[in-house]
Formats: C-alpha cells, structure tokens, sequence
C-alpha cells in the first residue's frame, strides 16, 4: 500500500481578475519508507500541493489517499482524525505550541493520537540532541533546536507519511543539513514515506527521489 | 515625512477596522457614561441654586419661630422697629392635577432676588393674583382658576405667588417665616431684643439642598469614576495591543531615519485625533444617556430630599468641555505607557512577539506588589472610620484598584494549578494556553472583575437595605389611616371627631430645629402601644419607654446619634428653649435626610406651645368606614388621608427609585466591561492564528478549537466571577457600614443572596459568551482559511 497518492491534482485561486490556477493536474506515488524531495520556483505551488496531501486544503479536482484512505471521502472532521493518527508535519516556524514546554510539546501528537510511548520519545528525544532541554519553552529555543523538536513531536506519534515544509528555511546551511540528516535517518528506521518541500537542490538531491514543480506541473522526476 | 509617517499609522487601523471600532467605542463609553453622570450632577445642582436664588440672591437671612409658623403682626412689629424684613408663607396646596407648593412673597418689601424680579414685571397682575412656575410644573398642573405664567427662575414643583395669594389657597391669616434684607439701616435695636422668640437662620443655612443631596451625587460621581475606568481599560487594552502589532513597522521607521520626536508625536496626534473624535461621540452618547436616566434622578431627589430638580435636562458648554477634558485626561493615562515603551523601544532589538506578554509577565510581579500596598492603604483606612465621606470612598478606590491589580496574579495562580492537575494533552494546553494569554486578556478581566464585583457589592447592599427596610417598614407604619389636616383650625376641629371614632389619635407635632448643629426637626410622641410595641430601638437605656413618658429624656433617630456620636444613658441632648435633655435610645429612620428627635407629647406641648398639628396616626379595626366618615363630615380630599397600604407602598416606590440610577449604572458597567473582553478577544484572534495553526495542522477540527475558545472565556469569566465575589462582598460591607453611615446617617446588617449571584453568574456568562462569540464562530466558519493564514508566509 502506497504511503500517499496523488492522481490528476487541480487547485486554483480566486483572483480579481479571475482564477489563478496554481496546479494543473498533479501526480505523484509515495511508497512507505522512501523520502521524496517537491522543489520549484516561489509560488510554483509547493506548498499547496503538500496542504492539500494533509487535508488542510482541498483539491478542485483529483484524487489524495493516504495510506490508502481517500480524503474526498472524508470532512473537515475525518481529515482532522487522519492527520491525527497517519500524518506528520513540520513546517518552516510556527510548529511549536508556545504555552508548552519541551517535553509536552514532543508528547503532544503521540497522546493526542493515542500512540504515546514513553521509551520511544525518550529515544528520540536523545537522538535528536534534546536531552536537558524538556523544561524549557519554545521561545527558550535556538531555531534549530524548535526544528528538532517538531520532527521529534511528528515521529513521536508513528505517522505514516511525514510532509515537511521548507524544514530548514530559516536554519544556517550547517545546522539545515544536521537537522535533516535526522529527519532522513528518523524517517527511514520509522518506514514512514517522507515528502520534503524545498528551495535547496543541495537538499532535494539527498532524497530518494525529486519533483519539481513549474507553473503548476511536475515537470520531471528524478 | 510627516504625511508618509501618517499614512503608515493609519494604513494599521485601516487593516484592523474592528480593532479601531472598539478603540473608539471604549473611548465613547468611557466618555458617555462619565459625563452622563456629571450632566445630572450639573443639572441637578443648578436647580438646587435656582431654588436658593428665588426668595434672595445674596444670600438672607431668615427668621423663624420655633413652631414653623408666626402672625402676620410680626412682620409689621419688625417694619415698625426699623428692620427691613419681608414675609413668606410657603405651604402644600392642590392646584389644577397636581400638588404644589406655594411659595407667597410680598414683593414689595422683598430682598432683590429671582423671585421679586419676575414679580416686578406686571406688579399689579402679581398682587392681582398671577402666579409664576416651572414649564414642567405647569404641564402637571394643566389647567387652574390662577393665572400661571412660565418661569425657569422657579423651582420645579413650586409655584410663585403673592403672599395674599398664597394665604388665600392656603386658608391660613399667618406667615412661614421672614426674610431679613442684607442690608439694614445703621442703629437698630437688636432682633434678640425685638423679637427674642424668633430664631435667626444665617444665610446658606436654612436651604441645605446642597448639602442634603452631597452624598447622593458623591455616589452618582464615584459610579461614574467606576465606568469611566472601565472604559479605560478597554482603551488601554487596544493601545496596548496596536502598539504591539505595529512594533515592527515602529522599528522599520526609525530603520529609515525617521527620528524618534516625530514617531512619537505623530502617536501622540494619532490618539488626539481618536480622543477627540470618540469624545464627541461620548459626550452625544453621554447627554442621551443622562437624558433618559433625568427623570428617575429627579424623582428620586425630590422622593429622598424635597430637592426641586426637573426632568428634562439642558445644553451645558461647561459640562461638553469639561467631558471633552476628561477623555483626553483618560486617554493619555490610557496610552501613556505605548508611549513610554515606543520612546525606549530599541532599533536595533530583535522583532519578538511575545516581548509584551513578557514584559507584562515581569510587570505582573510589580502589579502585585502595587496591589499588596493598595490593600494596606486600604486596610488602614477601614480600620480608622472616622475619616469621613471622602476617606470611605478612598478605601473602595484603594481596595477596588487593589483586587483589580490582583486579578492577573491570582488567575495566573490559579491557571497554574488547573494545568498541573491537567491529564491528556488538550487539557494541559488549554490550561498553558490560558495562562499564557493572560497578559493579553488582563486589563479586560480586571475591568471584568470590577463590574462584576460592583454589581454584587451594590446589589447586596441594596437587597440589604430592601430587606431591612421592608422590615422596618411593617414596624413603623402600624397605624392604619394617616390624616394630614390642612391647617390648625382644621386640626382642632378634627381632633374630638377622630377621639370618638377611633381606638387610638396620635398626633404628630413638630417644629424645626438645629440638632448638634445639623438641621433638623424634634417630635412629639404620645404614650401609646403602637410605639412601645412596635419601635425598633438601638442602644435604648433601661425602662426607655418609661423615662420617655415621664419626659425625663428623647428619642433621637440613627442619623443623628451616629453623625453626633450620641452615646444613651451618657449624653445629653440641647433641644430649642429647653434644658438639655438625657438621649434614652436611637431609632432607625430610614431615607431621612434630617436629624430628628422625639420628646413625649405633654413635654412638646409645654415647650412649643403654637406648634401646630401636621398629622393624625389613627388606631382603627375599620379603616375604610373612618374614611369614609372623614369625607363625608370634613370633605377631605383624597391626599389629605391615606391608609397604611398606601403608605407603605408610597415609601417602597420612593425607595425603588432611589435605586434605579444604580441598577442602570451597574447594567451599563457590566456592558461595557463584556465590551472590554470582546475588544480584547477580537484583537488577540488575528494574533492567535499562529498558535491555532500548529493545533489544526496536528488534527484539531476548526469546531473543536472553536469550542475551547468559547470554553476559555467562558472560564476565564467564570474565575473572574470567583474572584470578584470576595471583593464584591468587601464592597457591600464599606457601602454598608462607612460609605452608608457617612451619606446618610444609617447603618444596615449585610445579608447575602446567592440567588443574585447566582442571577449575576447567568448574565456574566451571557456577556462572556456574547464577547468571545464572533472570533469563536469566524474561527469555526473560515476556520481552514483562516487557519492556512498562520502559515501563509511560507506560500
């Protein structure tokens, strides 16, 4: 079973002078375990794209599954539940609940899901290089350690599919590349399918496989 | 540079229109609701002067006679002497639909004053028989046999005759008392020797209005200051959180080279602008407002004190001005702190959002020590009671301002708890989101609490007074008819016919009379059963009733013996033309604005022998046949007699109105304080986005974080309910036993009513939910939009 499908994507933007269309009939298969690289130019529709493999926006036309649930088939509420227990996301900032310290905030996803293990987290919270820093708040966070921590709180809860949104954007190269090793290693020993969104094709070349997006569609894979 | 500077400030007003509104409007209300009650105040106090302008405006002297009447030889006996001194008679007459009072003056001989002046413009027609009154007043009259003309220089419910007039409605050959001219001519033999029996009232001290209604518009300000509060909140909130949110485009300014007197003074035009735009609008809001709530004003100034006041309220340019004054006051106090911080803010730190919640988070520390020290202030005054008027309300200001610092801490606390005991990670969240958002919500809840704890303290103190009141009521009006005879003949006349048909005739005489230098009146009382059976006494010496009988002493009633501070069985009393007397005991009197005493009947009647009868408490097992009888021999009119039903229902309408001015004060605080928590609720959702965002994107459906907003405010409200009960309770007890004591002279037991809290708790939660509705629904319907938002930078 793939770990994300999608067939014939269609998404548009109403405008003042109509329209804009952003995709125009996306494709793409992910299977489980395998990290999967989405670049292109700004407003190239990445970041579309990736909302619309989470449920947080819905496609005009076209078909996502993930892990074989169709989400057309699903509400607001049963796209919610499968974000909950199949899907991880990090985004560029923004991924951290500021009025949690550390240690709730890497537990959040895994109980809200029901899935919480303490020995896991405990593992991936020394992995990560969080070890000591469970009391302290987001705002207490050097950037790469915020990013640290999401992908901590997003493989806490076993997701099937991580979708990841410019992760490093606001990283140095340094800490951008440490950062992402983590998530390519945690991914893989996890058989979770990765989709990375990135500007870098440095990055985009560490990934099995690699999309680019222009004017709405996939223009090779690599 | 200075209209680009402009264009950059405005175009953040322009992007948060809501956000605007609620600046404005919280300026408007604060504005409204403070110079609403300042309007009735101005209103009510010019009339107060009106009515002291009437009869002398300089300011005379009277002179009177100790049973509130004399002859008209009395006047002639002074002329004769060589003093300049004019008669008045004033009395209650039925004229046209209404009854009046009568004020007769002899305009010839009469000092310069309103009154003479409107009588010398048709002097004939005023000996003739025209009379002058308040066009309200002859709205109520309608039509009358006088010729009544319209005059603002009177008083409302009061008409201006000549004393020939007067004497001839009134059917009385005597006079009320003189008025001596301020200017009299040199070597006169003193008015001790010419007429040693009457008493010389200096100027000011017989019209005590103004002194009388003080208390009553010290609240109405004190309510108005509360208002006026919370209304700033609302204000400091949304400058607070507009400085906030343009704290970047501040640093990109000075960035540019924009120097730091410019930004500043371009913030300081910004909130001129706004004050000046919303104050107007207030002072409009506020001149409605005082107009609807006039005629209830009126009617309780004339119920509680007699005070001429009339219904309609006038234009006043001072009261604009001094309303327009006090919102650019409030405005800068509002927003001085934006511009102390924008002063020191840092070109070169860091953006950090969260900078104000911290700071407000180190400042939370410092509010609590200002509100440790508030609390002693306040402790200390209530334990010293003898400060007066003013220091009582000094203590509600410090102990109000110190429960509101206090809020944030003890929610904070409280919030803190709730998260530590919290199991599964939503509520664990929900309670350190709350907490963290605090800072932001904290001038609401603090208005919040205020209004909430005002509602209680003065509901509590008003369903005190009106339980005891009514108490004291079925005590004190155990007579079951009342007949207010029109004049002494009537009175002698009435006498044997009501002794034959009756158990029990009590008779009321009274005189005027300065108390421990207070005006006042003393009393007679017949030895009778009603009284021993029925009167509640407070400290009464041994075999009071007794010693009273036997005239060995007087009653005085509570207002006296505790502005005095009688002291039973120790002090004595100094009564007109007597010997001090030993004080027997206190009893309450509530709603009178005067000191009294009682005296027994045969005492009264050696010692004020013209005193005439004012009114007969009648004992009968057939009130309505002695009605009935009453009309049919004497042909009384309906308002000369009433029964007790009638009484009682008479003293509870005045009582009610006394408190509608309240009850509508409270209502419109508790509105503005659900709008101080909406402003902040509306402002803070385009700020939580990014903190929803993350929740969303992890599973949370737009509904479910919909409902915990609308569950946070709702327990937000909730603890600032649990809060503001203490405080409120604290409040009723001060209005109860100091600011109650020092206005009006009675203490009362506080009693508790869970039922209004309970009532109070409903309508809370209403206004809480009526707050956070709109950015819990905006969330719930363009929830994924708006949602997608928290993470649109990254598009």
């Amino acid at each position: 079973m793939t770990a994300l499908a999608l067939e014939h994507i269609h998404k548009s933007f109403p405008s003042a002078e109509g329209p804009v269309p952003v995709l125009r009939g996306v494709s793409m298969t992910l299977a489980p375990g395998t990290a999967h690289a989405l670049t292109g130019e700004s407003g190239s529709g990445k970041s579309t794209l990736l909302h619309i493999a989470a449920g947080l926006e819905t496609a005009d036309a076209g078909d996502v599954r993930v892990a074989g649930t169709a989400l057309g088939a699903l509400d607001e509420a049963g796209r919610a539940a499968l974000r909950r227990g199949r899907v991880g996301l990090v985004f560029q900032q923004f991924n951290l609940i500021p009025s949690l310290n550390v240690a709730a905030n890497l537990a959040f996803q895994a109980r809200l899901a029901g899935r919480y293990d303490a020995g896991f987290v405990a593992h991936l919270t020394a992995r990560l290089g969080l070890d000591g820093l469970g009391a302290r708040y987001p705002e207490q966070l050097s950037g790469g350690q915020v990013q640290r921590v999401a992908i901590g709180r997003c493989l806490a809860a076993r997701p099937e599919l991580v979708l990841a949104d410019e992760p490093t954007g606001n990283l140095d190269e340094a800490t951008g590349d440490r950062v992402l090793d983590l998530m390519l290693e945690l991914t893989a020993e996890a058989g979770a399918a990765l989709l990375l969104v990135t500007h870098s094709p440095r990055l985009a070349a560490r990934c099995d496989t690699r999309h680019h997006l222009r004017a709405g569609l996939l223009e090779d894979t690599a | 540079m200075t209209r680009a500077t402009f264009v950059a400030f405005l175009s953040h007003w322009w992007r948060n229109k809501l956000q605007l509104a609620m600046l404005l409007a919280g300026l408007a209300l604060a504005t409204a609701l403070w110079s609403g009650v300042q309007a009735l105040n101005t209103e009510a106090r010019a009339a107060y002067a009106t009515a002291e302008a009437l009869l002398s405006e300089d300011g005379a002297a009277q002179l009177e006679h100790p049973s509130g009447q004399m002859a008209q030889d009395r006047f002639v006996e002074l002329r004769r002497a060589g003093w300049l001194v004019s008669p008045v008679l004033e009395g209650r007459a039925d004229l046209g639909e209404t009854r009046v009072t009568l004020i007769g003056i002899e305009p010839l001989t009469a000092p310069p004053g309103a009154g003479p002046a409107l009588a010398a413009q048709d002097l004939e027609g005023f000996v003739a028989g025209t009379g002058f009154a308040h066009p309200q007043t002859l709205r109520e009259i309608g039509t009358s046999a006088l010729d009544l003309r319209p005059s603002n220089a009177v008083p409302v419910g009061s008409v201006l005759v000549d004393i020939g007039t007067a004497q001839r409605l009134l059917e009385t050959d005597r006079i009320s008392h003189l008025t001596v001219n301020p200017d009299q001519p040199a070597g006169l033999r003193p008015l001790n020797e010419v007429a040693p029996d009457l008493r010389r009232i200096p100027p000011g001290e017989g019209a005590e209005l103004g002194g009388l209604t003080e208390s009553f518009h010290l609240n109405l300000t004190a309510f108005g200051l509360l208002s006026f509060a919370v209304g700033l909140f609302i204000v400091h909130s949304a400058v607070g959180l507009a400085f906030e949110q343009r704290r970047g485009m501040f640093r990109t300014l000075r960035a540019l080279g924009l120097p730091l007197r410019v930004l500043t003074l371009a913030l300081v035009a910004e909130m001129l602008v706004f004050a000046l735009i919303a104050g107007a609008a207030g002072l409009v809001l506020g001149h409605v407002l005082a107009s609807l709530l006039m005629p209830d004003v009126a009617l309780t100034l004339r119920g509680l004190y007699g005070a001429p006041v009339p219904g309609a309220l006038q234009f006043n340019p001072q009261w604009a001005l001094a309303g327009l004054g006090m919102t650019l006051a409030g405005t800068a106090i509002a927003g001085g702190q934006a511009l102390w911080r924008l002063w020191h803010l840092p070109v070169l730190a860091p953006a950090r959002p969260r900078a104000w919640a911290q700071a407000s988070r180190r400042g939370l520390r410092v509010q609590a020590g200002i509100a440790l020290a508030l609390g002693l202030v306040a402790l200390i005054l209530a334990l010293r009671p003898e400060g007066g008027l003013v220091a009582g309300f000094a203590l509600l200001a410090a102990a109000l301002l110190a429960a509101a610092l206090a809020v944030p801490v003890l929610l904070s606390a409280m919030l803190s708890v709730a998260e530590r005991r919290a199991r599964g990670p939503l509520a664990q969240w929900f309670w350190a989101d709350s907490r963290q958002n605090l800072p932001r919500l904290s001038l609401a809840l603090m208005a919040l609490m205020l209004a909430l704890a005002a509602n209680i303290g003065v509901g509590t103190m008003v369903a005190s007074f009106r339980a005891t009141f009514i108490d004291w009521l079925d005590l004190r009006l155990v007579a079951e008819v009342n007949v207010l005879p029109a004049n002494a003949e009537e009175a002698a006349r009435l006498e044997p016919f009501l002794a034959a048909r009756t158990d029990a005739v009590l008779p009321m005489l009274r005189i005027d009379a300065t108390l421990e230098g207070q005006p006042g009146q003393v009393y007679a009382m017949k030895d009778h059963a009603t009284f021993r059976d029925n009167w509640p006494l407070i400290a009464p010496v041994p075999q009071v009733w007794d010693r009273l009988a036997a005239g060995e002493g007087v009653l005085v009633n509570e207002q006296l013996y505790r502005r005095a501070g009688l002291d039973p069985g120790a002090d004595r009393l100094a009564l007109p033309g007597q010997d001090p007397l030993p004080v027997l005991g206190a009893y309450p009197d509530y709603g009178n604005p005067l000191a009294q005493a009682v005296i027994a009947l045969p005492r009264f009647q050696d010692a004020y022998p013209g005193a005439p009868v004012r009114q007969f408490a009648l004992r009968t097992d057939n009130p309505q046949a002695l009605i009935a009888a009453l009309q049919d021999e004497f042909g009384l009119s309906a308002a000369q007699i009433t029964d007790q039903a009638q009484a009682k229902e008479l003293s509870m309408a005045i009582f009610e109105r006394t408190f509608v001015i309240t009850r509508a004060l409270n209502v419109l605080t508790l509105s503005v304080a659900a709008l101080a928590l909406f402003a902040a609720l509306v402002t803070l959702a385009g700020m939580r986005l990014t903190q929803l965002a993350p929740l969303w994107a992890l599973g949370l459906t737009p509904r479910h974080l919909a409902g915990l907003e609308l569950a946070r405010a709702l327990v937000l409200g909730a603890l600032t309910l649990l809060l503001a009960l203490p405080v409120g309770l604290m409040l009723a007890q001060v209005l109860l036993a100091v600011i109650n004591v020092q206005a009006f002279g009675w203490r009362l037991p506080l009693q508790v009513f869970p039922g209004d809290w309970a009532r109070l708790a409903l309508w809370a939660g209403l206004a809480v939910l009526a707050a956070a509705s709109l950015p819990a629904l905006r969330l719930w319907r363009d929830g994924p939009a708006q949602l997608l938002r928290g993470f649109a930078h990254e598009r």
